[in-house]
């Protein structure tokens, strides 16, 4: 077990293609990371650098305090999940967690040992025996984390070991490697590209897009207090609702509160915290025709088409209190809920 | 589809079965000719039914030979024969899959250059470069070898792309696990990739197994100590008869026997005779 | 070129990975191709003692030979007869095979076989059948009234080995078609049935042309195979005879340099015959080329 750091990490494929721009990144000893950004940000190429299967362009990877950079992957004491799980077709289940403690030279008793830990641990021991192919979706991603708990690494890293399940699988597992996270202890760096799986898995998230890092944090800082635009927009399901300060005027009428500073380009609220009522609080009062309305569950995502800019915001509503398609509603967005975004930079402004 | 129409399947058997019957008769022939006595072939028609002299004749050419015609025992070609077929097939297979592992999973200078070498092999056979080769494998002092009869000839570009072209199938993660499993490249290569290769390589195998037995070309040039003999070309050495006519019954025991083992390769690995002409291919 | 996302970095085991092929590649391809080459622009004389540098020489030389563009032109007719008359045979077999789902397997074992015969035994097989005195080909055609001579009419030789040719490939033919066949998908016909073409005229209209890409592929294996895979036929069976009538290049080129020993000449006609591979070869990467994009 190690912290794993980056330190002015940057990657630059041939073709002068910037994957990564120079980053720096701690990541705690134990902790389970998780960076997550929209397809091509560079996730991969970052995780793939810490495991050595890339260059470092320039920078310092560090893993259990001493640099790394020049070491084979084997020699980093790290293990791998992928996506398509990357498992050996022609080795057997045992075949496949052996491998890497067979080329490391472990006795073995201990193999033998190991193995049957991890089988018991992820229950694959009634596959042991059998080829992969024979193996369903589910049963091989268990294998695949098998081969990762074997070597007992000084961390794991994943590389959207999920995203070939459906949902209701990717749910359980999800679970279930946080649960065998923390009962391990080991430093983990998860790479995924949907956000839910971020927030639910994540110690801490790093929000990547294109090459650079927006904003690291709890799972809940992320959500409450995007540090930009960007995180705004990409974090949360439905995702915010963004106006232009312009726009928003224009909307309530001609006026916003005071709290609103002059270089607010960009204002954001929550589909959440959009309410029916103002409840006495300070609020902006918007009014809009009922567009779409989508069950889901116990709750109801009312699309609000606001007549004067022509935009749709969406809101969460309980049950249907009260909505029907086509009908106007005035709601009201609470003054503390709203988040304010520059004009220039996109950074948050509190 | 629902379709009822009897008289094309009728029509379609008919065509298959004289296409089956126009591929067989010659060796059916060729058979019966091998059973009989010298003087059956003397005048009117071949015989069109199996005689009773089978086993002698096979029994003769097998360890006499026809000493008029200054062939070997058909043993000792057919023992050629073989000892070419395989050096060629392991050979080339061999060859091809450690070059081509080279072309695909390493980045080196020259790499391109290397593989235009290998490609333009493709479109030098032996038939367009015939004498400067044989002075080549004179030079070398390998006439009348078994190394002379295999080694020019285990160079092939169609095997390399075919590995080549399956290893770029293969995903890179497994490379990835491997190495992060501490493989180094030759660890890979045996512990995962002869082992992912191995259909191609026996469909490989089928395929130049077969080439190899049917050359005739080459040996006929770079043989002249009829102890190295090859089956097939030993066989334009007995209907060479002067003036005579050929040993007809002897003539065709020969035929029989060299095409017996390619053909029996082909009925055997169907399967893999087929992917390996349609995978040379692409 | 295309290559791996991963790649190991050692730096002298590449080239050692590839050192036989490209040591065996050098030595007897691509040296005695350039004295193939080298050689085509000199001359001997008469007692092999002296050779001088002749530029083109050689090749005007050739292309004023009666019995070389003989040669071109007998190979041309031969290439094309043997293409032709395979592929036929092949493609009806197929069709016919297609239309099969119980017995198309077995069907295919019995047909693919003679993919395994070598040329010159197959040449020795209908060489024996042709036999003018005890041959059975010959005594049907006589019973005909064709009165068959392979060794003195230069046509009749010309048939013989066509046909053997055309026999030999008919397997490889037939497993390509075959195959090509079956990756129409039955819809496309289901729907021709549908606007009401009968089986010919479904064949004619919609699976033939489908089928095209298969079809130029084979032509160009076929002219290859006749050209250069055939040297075997001829040299066991008419040894380029009656008088030059089944002479091909390939065993031109043998004959003039092994027998003959006319080297600058024999030379030439190598030099000739690679320009002629690498045309086909070029033609059929552009097209396996296209195919992939499709
Ligand atoms: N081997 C490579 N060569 C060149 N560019 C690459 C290579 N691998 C990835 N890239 C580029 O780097 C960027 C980041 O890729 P990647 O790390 O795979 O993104 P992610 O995993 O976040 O989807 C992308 O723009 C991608 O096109
Ligand atoms: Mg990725």
């Amino acid at each position: 077990m190690a912290a794993i750091d980056l330190a002015g990490v940057k990657k630059t494929y041939p073709g002068n293609v910037t994957a990564i721009h120079p980053l720096d990144l701690n990541i705690a000893d134990g902790e389970l990371l998780v960076l997550v950004g929209p397809s091509g940000c560079g996730k991969s190429t970052l995780l793939r650098m810490i495991a050595g299967l890339e260059t470092v362009t320039e920078g310092e990877v560090m893993i259990g305090g001493g640099p790394v950079n020049k070491r084979e992957p084997a020699e980093r004491d790290i293990a791998m999940v992928f996506q398509n799980y990357a498992l050996y077709p022609h080795m057997s289940v045992r075949g496949n967690l052996e491998y890497g403690l067979k080329n490391r030279g472990t006795p073995r008793a201990e193999i033998d040992a190991r193995v049957e830990e991890a089988a018991r641990i992820l229950e694959i021991g009634p596959f042991l025996e059998r080829k992969p192919r024979q193996l369903s979706g589910g049963q091989r991603q268990r294998v695949a984390m098998g081969r990762a708990i074997v070597r007992h690494p000084k961390a794991f890293l994943f590389d959207e070991p999920l995203s070939n399940l459906d949902a209701k699988l990717r749910g359980q597992m999800r679970v279930e490697i946080k649960r065998l996270q923390r009962s391990l202890n080991t430093t983990s760096v998860y790479v995924t590209h949907d956000q839910l799986e971020a927030m639910t898995l994540a110690d801490r998230v790093v929000v990547m897009n294109a090459g650079r890092i927006e904003q690291i944090g709890k799972p809940t800082e992320v959500y409450e207090r995007p540090a930009s635009l960007f995180v705004a927009g990409f974090v949360g399901s439905p995702p915010m609702n963004l106006f232009g300060t312009d726009e928003l005027k224009t909307e309530a009428g001609g006026s916003l509160p005071e709290s609103i500073g002059a270089n607010t380009g960009t204002i954001g609220i929550r589909p959440d915290a959009v309410t029916l009522s103002a409840n006495g609080n300070p609020a902006i009062a918007v009014t809009g025709t009922i567009e779409l309305i989508e069950p889901v569950g116990g709750e109801s995502h009312v699309y609000l088409r606001l007549p004067k800019t022509d935009r749709v915001m969406i809101l969460v509503v309980r049950g249907h209190e009260g909505v029907s398609l086509a009908a106007d509603l005035t709601v009201h967005l609470p003054v503390g809920a709203l988040h304010q975004f520059d004009a220039g930079t996109g950074r948050r402004i509190d | 589809m629902v379709e009822n129409r009897p008289w094309l399947t009728f029509f379609s058997h008919a065509i298959l079965i004289l296409g089956v019957l126009a591929v067989a008769f010659p060796v059916y022939l060729a058979f019966i000719a091998s059973t009989h006595p010298q003087n059956a072939f003397i005048s009117g028609l071949v015989p069109l039914l199996p005689g009773d002299r089978m086993i002698e004749n096979y029994g003769t050419m097998l360890d006499a030979g026809i000493s008029t015609s200054g062939a070997p025992p058909l043993g000792v070609m057919m023992w050629n024969s073989l000892v070419m077929a395989l050096s060629i097939a392991i050979g080339k297979i061999i060859i091809s899959i450690l070059s081509a592992f080279a072309i695909v999973y390493f980045r080196f200078p020259f790499r391109l250059l290397a593989f235009w070498a290998i490609f333009i092999t493709l479109m030098l056979p032996v038939e367009v470069r015939i004498l400067p080769t044989f002075k080549v494998v004179a030079d070398l002092g390998l006439l009348n070898s078994y190394a002379g009869l295999s080694i020019p000839l285990i160079a092939s570009a169609t095997a390399t792309f075919l590995f080549r072209q399956f290893f770029i199938t293969v995903p890179d993660e497994l490379t990835e696990a491997a190495r992060v499993d501490g493989a180094g490249p030759m660890k890979f290569f045996r512990d995962i990739l002869l082992p992912l290769s191995r259909t191609n390589i026996a469909a490989l195998f089928v395929i130049l197994f077969i080439y190899g037995w049917n050359q005739y070309l080459w040996p006929l040039l770079i043989t002249t100590d009829e102890s190295y003999y090859t089956i097939v070309m030993g066989i334009k050495r007995m209907v060479q008869v002067a003036d005579s006519q050929p040993n007809w019954n002897f003539v065709m025991a020969t035929v029989t026997l060299a095409m017996l083992p390619p053909v029996l390769v082909v009925i055997l690995m169907q399967r893999l005779f087929v992917k390996g002409l349609v995978e040379t291919e692409k | 070129m295309q290559t791996k996302r991963v790649v190991f970095s050692n730096r002298g085991l590449p080239y050692a990975l590839l050192a036989p092929q490209l040591a065996i590649t050098f030595v007897f391809f691509l040296w005695p191709a350039g004295q193939a080459i080298w050689q085509s622009f000199l001359r001997e004389d008469a007692f092999g003692l002296k050779t001088s540098f002749v530029g083109v020489e050689n090749y005007l030389r050739l292309l004023r030979e009666p019995d070389y563009l003989n040669s071109l032109s007998v190979t041309g007719v031969f290439a094309v007869s043997t293409t032709v008359l395979s592929m036929g045979l092949a493609l009806l077999l197929a069709a016919a095979a297609d239309r099969m789902i119980r017995s198309r397997d077995a069907y295919t074992t019995l047909l693919v076989w003679p993919y395994a015969v070598a040329p010159a035994v197959a040449g020795v097989l209908w060489w024996f059948m042709f036999n003018p005195t005890i041959g059975i080909m010959s005594y049907l055609l006589e019973q005909l009234g064709y009165d068959w001579n392979h060794r003195l009419s230069g046509t009749d030789a010309m048939i013989m080995v066509v046909i053997v040719a055309a026999w030999k490939q008919i397997s490889y033919n037939f497993l390509f078609f075959l195959a090509g066949l079956q990756s129409i998908p039955h819809s496309l016909s289901e729907a021709a049935a549908i606007d009401g073409a009968g089986p010919v005229k479904r064949f004619f209209t919609v699976v033939l042309p489908l089928l095209s890409p298969t079809t130029f592929f084979l032509m160009v294996v076929n002219i290859v195979y006749a050209m250069f895979d055939t040297f075997g036929i001829i040299h066991a069976t008419t040894e380029g005879g009656p008088s030059q009538a089944t002479n091909i290049l390939v065993y031109k080129v043998f004959e003039d340099g092994f027998i003959g020993l006319n080297l600058g000449s024999s030379a030439a006609q190598s030099v000739i015959l690679m320009v002629i591979v690498i045309g086909l070869t070029v033609i059929q990467f552009r097209f396996v080329e296209r195919r992939v994009a499709y």
